[in-house]
């Protein structure tokens, strides 16, 4: 038998993962196509935030979702029956996606003819925002039930996204949940965070986000 | 369980280095992770064994942890203090005007191959 040898690696776990979503974006900016990576923990109201998104915005630009769940396609159908082209990732128990999957993704989704592409990741505030998936920009989705320390107590997410939605805001009243304290300890964390307080039920403040986005786009492909 | 995607991405990456290195076998991974990476041992070791299984080059591969204290420097005094018991604010001077020098990383170090 051979004998045994030492080989140096030196290398992140995600080295890999960061060189696959570089590229990942490299191809989307020649395609003209925003991947935008939408996170949050389940039930946060991602489904509907982006059902009222696309609704809004689907007359001026062509949009594609892309849902991750371990399992089912209920949300693909939701977001189909918002009038755009959908498909369900199924990340068989794996709780979050990597540039590789998500690259998958987007080949079946069909990116070419699309100005935006949405990933909805799967509900998770911790391994999601580990993994790198080729989006331009990351939001996550606060929403006012969950409670206003979770910057305290997942502050990696709120590191690496762009966007802080706090949804739900029809229901501060019933709430102990401080908009100002929220929004103190997730800037703390990441200074160029942009903070939007909306309610997707109601559609109550989501002019300001649609506008980040359309404008977001419009940079990308120009 | 992002322990298992990491899993996956450390198996990736030591079957190219051990392809690249024309070794047949690896024997074992030195894995260096920070104190606070949030990745749980057990969970992570457990992912580990099932996964070399379905690997043949890495069947019955060793994973060896080293764990990386977490250590934070602060702006405000210029002093680095522990981590974990400590937090965001500085002891020394109470600023919270602070950084994780080192503590996060999930590093793979090292393989042993023949």
């Amino acid at each position: 038998m051979d004998p045994v040898r030492i080989i140096e690696i030196k290398q992140s776990v995600f080295a890999d993962n960061d060189r696959e979503a570089g590229r990942i974006r490299a191809r989307l900016k020649k395609e003209g196509t925003y991947l935008l990576n939408l996170m949050s923990s389940p039930g946060a109201g991602k489904t509907t935030t982006l059902a009222r998104t696309v609704a809004a915005l689907k007359n001026e630009m062509r949009i594609g979702v892309m849902e991750a769940d371990i399992d089912s396609a209920v949300d693909a159908e939701r977001i189909a029956a918002a009038g755009v082209r959908s498909i369900q990732l199924h990340t068989g128990g794996m709780c979050h996606l990597d540039a590789g999957m998500t690259e998958q993704g987007l080949d079946e989704l069909g990116t070419a003819d699309l100005d935006l592409a949405i990933l909805e990741n799967v509900g998770n505030l911790v391994c999601p925002a580990e993994f790198d998936t080729g989006a331009v920009k990351n939001a996550m989705i606060l929403s006012v039930p969950e409670g206003d320390d979770k910057p305290l107590k997942y502050p990696l997410i709120f590191t690496v996204c762009d966007v802080l939605l706090v949804n739900k805001i029809d229901v501060l009243p019933y709430f102990d949940f401080d908009l100002a304290k929220v929004t103190e300890a997730a800037l703390r964390r990441n200074p160029k965070l942009q903070v939007f307080p909306i309610c997707a039920k109601t559609g109550e403040g989501m002019e300001p986000w649609l506008a980040w986005l359309r404008t977001q786009v419009r940079e990308w492909i120009k | 369980m992002h322990e298992l995607g990491i899993v996956f991405h450390i198996i990736r990456t030591v079957e190219h280095t051990a392809r690249e290195n024309n070794a047949a076998q690896v024997n074992s991974v030195t894995l260096e992770l920070g104190e606070v990476s949030g990745v749980v041992h057990e969970e992570l070791l457990s992912c580990w064994r099932w996964a070399v299984k379905k690997s043949p080059a890495m069947a019955g591969a060793v994973l060896r942890i080293e764990t990386v204290p977490a250590v934070t420097f602060c702006e405000g005094c210029g002093k680095t203090y522990p981590t974990v018991p400590q937090g965001k604010i500085c002891p020394h001077c109470g600023s919270a005007d602070t950084w994780l020098r080192q503590g996060n990383e999930i590093t793979i170090r090292e393989i042993a191959v023949h």
